[in-house]
């Protein structure tokens, strides 16, 4: 399940610019399925976690209202090329996903 | 017999407590979350409404979000020991739309994409320092993100 998050990292002197992009359907709980009328039960990221090295970052929590596929940016101070920067998620409904990448 | 029971079942919810308990300190802020109005959202994350409008925190906003389904967000700060982010929504169903918490590793600066039902003022919220500070921006929305 790598493959559902990807991560773009930049190394600037010290500072890490990391984008990520996660692939989720981040269903609110609020629409509709147009063919049955149903509501479609909400489904989405509710917690973030970015590691430098398995030392905590970052933690993004997030509501229904971030959107689908959700991109995410954000920098890092003190790294290094050769450093390990994991992201990972779980959602509403346990599922989850994670993804590292090395700086250089 | 009877004391036994009551101790089983004591001890039942203690451990029922226990394992809920490290679930708990790491927890989504659910009430936040939950939360109708911007300022329970902030009593609720930050157990205070009180804020000052600060030329120290940028948001980062469209005038115009002609897809309230996406609407790019980046809020960054120039004050010192910045703990948290958070982007409240004010016209949002649940306005809290995302909070990000940061370790001594991380820039106060993160941007993202939101939903945004209707047209709505956008605040970013800053905790540093203990203290809080925001800047708002209105985002005007031709078509809502939520439901349809």
């Amino acid at each position: 399940m790598a493959s559902d998050i990807r991560i773009k990292a930049k190394l600037t002197g010290d500072t890490a610019e990391v984008k990520t992009l996660m692939k989720h359907d981040m269903e609110t709980g609020t629409r509709k399925d147009k063919k049955t009328g149903e509501t479609v039960p909400a489904h989405y990221i509710t917690e973030v976690k970015c590691e430098l090295n398995g030392k905590l970052v970052m933690t993004a929590n997030w509501g229904p209202a971030v959107s689908k596929n959700p991109y995410f940016a954000f920098t890092v101070k003190g790294a290094k090329a050769g450093d390990v920067l994991k992201v990972s998620w779980v959602d509403n409904k346990g599922g989850g996903s994670s993804a590292e990448t090395t700086l250089g | 017999m009877k004391l036994t029971r009551r101790m089983f079942i004591q001890g039942a919810a203690a451990v029922t407590a226990l394992m809920a308990a490290p679930r708990a300190l790491l927890a989504w802020p659910e009430k936040a979350f939950k939360a109708g109005s911007s300022d329970e959202v902030m009593q609720a994350l930050f157990g205070s409404a009180d804020v000052t409008e600060s030329g120290s925190v940028v948001l980062n906003a469209p005038d115009i979000a002609e897809n309230g389904r996406v609407v790019p967000i980046s809020v960054s700060s120039s004050l010192d020991g910045v703990e948290n982010i958070s982007v409240i929504v004010v016209e949002n169903p649940s306005p809290l739309a995302a909070s990000f918490d940061l370790g001594p590793g991380a820039s106060a600066a993160v941007s993202t994409r939101i939903k945004m039902g209707k047209t709505s003022n956008v605040i970013a919220v800053v905790k540093a320092d203990g203290k809080l500070y925001s800047a708002q921006k209105e985002v005007k929305v031709t078509i809502g993100g939520c439901g349809g």
